[in-house]
C-alpha cells in the first residue's frame, strides 16, 4: 500500500476497480497424497531416510567389529529381532526404489546422442543395470566365499 | 543477480551419494540385513569379515560407504521436509541437523574404522 501523508488527499480517494493480487494459492501439507506420481516423488525422496537407516546399521556392524567376537555375536543376534528384520525388508524395498529410479534418471540427465539421434533410454540405463549386478555379485562372493 | 551458493557442491555430494547408495547398499543389505539373519545363506564367522576388514582397501570401501549415502540423504531429506511438509521457515536448523548428522556419521565411521584392528 502505498504510504499517503496525513492531510494530502482533501476530498473521497477514487481507487481503481482492479486490485491487483498475489496469486497465492492455498496448497495443503498432504499435496502429495492425492495423485500416485506425487506419491511416487514424495516415496523416493522418504528413501533417502532409509538409506540413513541402513548406515546406522553399518556403523553397528562396525562397532561389533571393534569391539570383537561376543560383540558381533550379540550384533547378529540384534539383526535376528523379527522387528528389526521386518524394517530390513522394507528398507531392501525403498533401497531398490532408490536404485531403479537412479539408473533410469541417467538417460534424461544425460541424454546420448550416435549419429544425430538419441540413444533410446534403455540403451543409456542398462550399463548401470550391469555395473550393479557385477558390483552386487562381487561384493557377494568377497563375503561368502 | 542470484547470489553465490554451495548449491552445486552439496548436489554433487548429494548425486555422488545416490550412485554408492544404489550401487552398493541393496547388496549389502540383502546379505546383512535379509539374508544372514533369515539363515537362508551361511554368515561369515568374525574371523573371516575380520581379515577382510583388515585390508585397507575394505575400510576406504566401508568409509565411502557409510559417507556419502549420509550427505545423500542430507539434501533429500533436506528437501523433503522443505517441499513434502512445507517447513521452509526452519531452513536453518533442518540444514544444521541434516549436514550435522551426515558429518557426524562420517566421523565415527572414521574413527571405527580408524580404530579396528
Amino acid at each position: 500500500m502505498p504510504t499517503v501523508k496525513q492531510g494530502t488527499i482533501k476530498s473521497a480517494p477514487s481507487y481503481t476497480e482492479f486490485h491487483p493480487r498475489w496469486y497465492r494459492p492455498h496448497v495443503s501439507v498432504y499435496w502429495w497424497l492425492g495423485e500416485w506420481h506425487y506419491l511416487k516423488f514424495i516415496l523416493r525422496e522418504l528413501s533417502s531416510v532409509f538409506v540413513a537407516i541402513f548406515v546406522i546399521e553399518t556403523l553397528f556392524l562396525l562397532s561389533a567389529l571393534r569391539d570383537g567376537p561376543q560383540a558381533y555375536a550379540h550384533f547378529q543376534e540384534w539383526m535376528r529381532n523379527p522387528l528389526v528384520v521386518v524394517l530390513n525388508i522394507a528398507n531392501f524395498f525403498f533401497i531398490v526404489f532408490h536404485a531403479i529410479t537412479w539408473f533410469n534418471l541417467a538417460p534424461s540427465a544425460m541424454p546420448v546422442r550416435l549419429g544425430g539421434k538419441r540413444l533410446p533410454d534403455i540403451l543409456v540405463a542398462a550399463p548401470s543395470y550391469v555395473a550393479w549386478a557385477v558390483v552386487s555379485a562381487f561384493i557377494a562372493w568377497l563375503v561368502l566365499r | 543477480m542470484a547470489k553465490p551458493s554451495n548449491e552445486a557442491f552439496f548436489w554433487m555430494l548429494f548425486s555422488a551419494g545416490g550412485v554408492v547408495a544404489a550401487m552398493l547398499i541393496p547388496v549389502q543389505l540383502f546379505l546383512f540385513g535379509i539374508a544372514f539373519p533369515m539363515g537362508w545363506l551361511q554368515a561369515p564367522s568374525y574371523e573371516n569379515l575380520m581379515s577382510l576388514v583388515r585390508l585397507p582397501l575394505v575400510r576406504i570401501y566401508f568409509f565411502i560407504l557409510c559417507s556419502l549415502p549420509l550427505f545423500h540423504w542430507a539434501h533429500r531429506f533436506r528437501y523433503t521436509l522443505y517441499d513434502g511438509l512445507k517447513v521452509k521457515h526452519l531452513t536453518g536448523l533442518i540444514f544444521v541437523l541434516c549436514y550435522g548428522g551426515a558429518l557426524l556419521g562420517t566421523g565415527i565411521a572414521a574413527y571405527l574404522l580408524w580404530t579396528i584392528s
